[in-house]
């Protein structure tokens, strides 16, 4: 392994075009495809142009396309692949091109300001938060979320359809707006803005996110399925918004 | 003559350098006093390096041991850092951390809790109490995107994928920044009334690192090339466990919550090595036997296990271990917890350090034990600030987190600094916001400055020297872990300093390819010139100080010296030559030393 050569396809251009260009480079044992890439820049292209911060997983700043399928260039071990197999590396389709493998990405930070701040509730009488941890063991796991934007990339609202970014916030903001809502001091109200301006009925549960997604946040089972029941039980189902807002949320 | 107009400009009264846990908590605290605010960062929002702190954010707030108050902190701080902290950063610190935590909590995060609901909190070394307040393994991730989502709704204005490459100054007075973006290589220039800088250290100079491509200390280059005093930068911190196989990982970080939780260091005999290495400064409150050690775990009462001594200490033993022979197959030393607790356990609490050894080492943490080794982590020194103001020597520019030197002397405890990131960031904030109120005069930029500055930053498109900017920085990386690494000699340091000669050298023969659009060659040949004046700022130092103490340990001065206790290593630039002095420490009151000399 250690004095073989791995061989790289790896997108090379900007927003006017370009095309894959194949890459040779010395493998290393337990190398990732973010290593590969690394080496190419070193010693082939001292251009390409990647984004990478952590190197392990916590960042989410490397997504790309590796052999079509998204993941993160750090967590891909090159021993994944068929010794000899031809590596292919592209960006994210999902969003516009920069250069390389580097995408605009400013579409997720512009839909995170437009979701309302968190907003507690009173404290307890003693001055303290108090939280059992069953009841936020729930939103820790959206809390794991490192904003890869993955599920973006691969949700198929998007993904194919530019025109509906307008009216879509896409998995990950399902995830953030779930956070919110299942959070036990929160006490704003976003299922309004689910519902229009994030456009949660777009989502037809295909899991095609849960599927990508580094931390294994079960994006469709635990934020979007509950978020689309609430949204029924508060727009359509009176008693049942009644009940809630009796008891909490 | 240039036309101002020829580069993006924008003005401010504070400009925030830095969007980590220290300049999210900066330009959120500037922007709440009133004041125009700009938050400028390397990478996207939410990718600086507090993303991957792990184990937690230090804070006496005495849930889970009601004895646990400011005092110890302070005590514990300051017998961490070897006495050379800065007293007063190490009070504010443990007095405020408390309120900045619940602060966080405020703003949505989730800590893990106790059974009575309250913020629970973790076992880290050289803390006397469980103290650290986390969310598993993922603390980082937690703190910052708290501050994230807290700050866009703000009205803070975000440069993302901008670097600032100089500060400029009108007289002695900071009046802007000059800089470039990332994607599209075209330069930005601030005005403004202050600067805060919140930038992080310099690890990316050393090979096995646990820091990222940011780490090039850029802020600390800029802050003296600016005139800025620097303090204690020989202080390097090496974390003790970083992995160390496959080679491709070697230097990530294994947070210090594998011990905290019960995880213990072995040599390749199967021993726990680190009863041999108490030194006598810890004796009286660190456990001799394996069966106090393991009880310290439930009782406090019980002396600490000396698995968890402070950072600096057990850096050294698992060197020495592998020195001597003692070491695993791939060169580090055991970390073990699967032999120690269960592996629900481990994965509820630990659960991205299951994932990393899995998917990266094909390791089971829960039925196998971890190697590890050091793994270059943290500055402890960088800029000189004021304790209360985190104001630096140069009026208008203030600093904090990593980039600013005091808080943690020569060694820093796990857990500190995501607390200093809170602590001072949001009195850096506060205080550049009423410097900036409090400023009526007017400022001007020197355009002719900046138009020098820029023809500067585009030559490496017209080198014809050919030399490659990763091939320069694989060299430097090689000889600050060889040459100024865990344990040095004055030997080897002045055989580092002249290769860093060689290397600002080669430097100005660099040539890169392509064009100015996202190019990482070009952005890390500019790039070297802050990593090798930070080198030769710790080079410097380095030799300066012949004694050892916390971080910086001298083969040739292997003991602490009582002169050395006092001073400061203090680095200038005069006349473009990095000048190196010895400055008296501040004299901490009288009742405060009381508390640091208290024997357990």
């Amino acid at each position: 392994m250690a004095t073989q050569e791995v061989k790289m396809r790896v997108w090379r251009g900007d927003a006017k075009g370009g095309a894959f260009r194949e890459y040779r480079v010395p493998a290393g044992e337990g190398m990732v495809v973010l290593d590969v890439i690394h080496a190419i820049q070193a010693t082939h292209a001292s251009d390409l142009a990647v984004r990478w911060n952590c190197k392990a997983g916590k960042c989410g700043s490397c997504s790309a396309e590796i052999n079509g399928k998204p993941r993160l260039m750090c967590m891909t071990r090159m021993d994944l692949f068929r010794p000899g197999e031809t590596i292919t590396v592209a960006p994210m389709k999902t969003f516009p091109i920069i250069r390389d493998l580097v995408t605009d990405v400013s579409f997720n930070f512009e839909r995170a300001k437009r979701i309302p701040a968190f907003k507690p509730k009173a404290k307890e009488p003693d001055g303290t938060r108090r939280m059992v941890q069953e009841d936020i063991d729930r939103v820790q796991e959206f809390h794991k979320c490192i904003e890869c934007f993955l599920c973006q990339n691969v949700c198929h609202v998007i993904r194919d359809h530019e025109e509906n970014k307008k009216y879509f916030a896409g998995p990950r903001f399902f995830v953030r707006l779930a956070a919110l809502e299942m959070h036990p001091l929160d006490t704003n109200d976003r299922l309004e803005l689910t519902k229009e301006m994030a456009g949660l009925g777009f989502c037809n549960i295909t899991k095609c996110c849960t599927e990508v997604c580094p931390e294994h946040i079960k994006i469709t089972d635990n934020a979007i399925i509950p978020l689309k029941e609430r949204v029924v039980d508060e727009f359509y189902d009176p008693l049942a918004r009644l009940l809630r807002k009796i008891g909490g949320k | 003559m240039a036309a101002e107009n020829q580069y993006e400009t924008h003005e401010y009264d504070v400009v925030v350098i830095g969007a980590g846990g220290a300049g999210l908590r900066a330009a959120i605290e500037a922007s709440a006093q009133g004041v125009k605010t700009a938050l400028v960062c390397k990478s996207l929002l939410g990718k600086a390096h507090t993303v991957m702190a792990e184990g937690g954010i230090a804070a006496a707030l005495g849930n889970v041991y009601p004895e646990d108050n400011w005092k110890v902190h302070f005590r514990d701080t300051m017998r961490g850092g070897k006495l050379l902290n800065n007293w007063r950063m190490a009070q504010i610190h443990a007095q405020e951390a408390p309120a900045r935590v619940l602060e966080l909590e405020e703003w949505g995060a989730l800590f893990d809790r106790t059974k009575n609901g309250l913020i629970l909190q973790r076992d880290f070394g050289g803390h006397r109490y469980a103290r650290l307040a986390h969310v598993g393994d993922r603390t980082g991730l937690e703190m910052i995107r708290t501050l994230q989502n807290h700050a866009v709704h703000q009205g803070i204005d975000v440069y993302m994928e901008c670097n600032v490459q100089r500060l400029l100054k009108d007289g002695e007075r900071i009046c802007g920044a000059f800089g470039y973006w990332r994607e599209s290589g075209k330069f930005i220039l601030f005005k403004c009334k202050a600067i805060v800088l919140a930038t992080g250290g310099g690890g990316k100079a050393w090979k096995i690192t646990s820091n990222s491509w940011e780490y090039t200390g850029d802020g600390i280059t800029v802050a003296l090339d600016a005139g800025a005093d620097l303090i204690d930068v020989e202080m390097v911190q090496f974390h003790p466990t970083g992995m160390v196989w496959p080679p491709s990982v070697r230097g990530i970080l294994v947070t210090e919550g594998v011990r905290g939780d019960g995880g213990t260091l072995k040599n390749s005999e199967g021993k726990r090595f680190m009863f041999n290495y108490i030194p006598e400064f810890f004796r009286a409150e660190t456990a001799e036997t394996e069966q106090e050690a393991d009880a310290w775990y439930e009782d406090k009462k019980n002396r600490r296990t000396p698995d968890l001594l402070p950072r600096d200490e057990v850096a050294r033993a698992i060197n020495a271990e592998v020195k001597a022979g003692r070491g695993t197959p791939h060169g580090g030393v055991f970390l073990d917890i699967a032999s120690r607790r269960p592996a629900d356990y481990i994965k509820r609490r630990l659960p991205s350090m299951y994932h990393q050894f899995k998917e990266l080492a094909n390791v089971d943490i829960t039925t196998e034990p971890m190697e590890v080794g050091p793994t270059c982590h943290y500055f402890m020194g960088g800029v000189r600030v004021d304790a209360d103001t985190t104001a630096t020597t140069v009026p208008g520019l203030f600093a904090a987190g990593e980039v600013a030197a005091g808080l943690h002397g020569a060694n820093r405890l796990g857990g500190n600094s995501l607390s200093d990131l809170v602590v001072f960031g949001r009195r850096a904030g506060l205080y550049a916001a009423e410097y900036a109120k409090n400023f009526t005069g007017s400022l001007t930029v020197n355009m002719d400055e900046v138009e020098a500055t820029a023809q500067q930053l585009v030559a490496p498109f017209d080198g014809k020297g050919g030399e490659n900017p990763y091939a320069i920085h694989a060299d430097l990386q090689d000889c600050m872990q060889t040459q100024v690494g865990i344990i040095r000699t004055e030997k080897e340091l002045k055989q580092a300093l002249d290769k860093l000669a060689t290397f600002k050298q080669r430097l100005t023969q660099v040539s890169v390819e392509g064009n100015r659009q996202y190019n990482p060659g070009w952005h890390l040949a500019l790039d070297l010139y802050s990593m090798l004046e930070v080198s030769e700022a710790v080079t410097l130092a380095a030799i300066e100080r012949k004694e050892s103490r916390g971080g910086h340990t001298r083969d040739d001065y292997p003991q602490t010296d009582p002169k050395f206790a006092k001073v400061n290593v203090v680095v200038r630039k005069r006349q473009g030559e990095l000048r190196i002095s010895q400055e008296p420490l501040p004299e901490m009151p009288e009742e405060l030393r009381k508390l640091v000399e208290e024997q357990k």
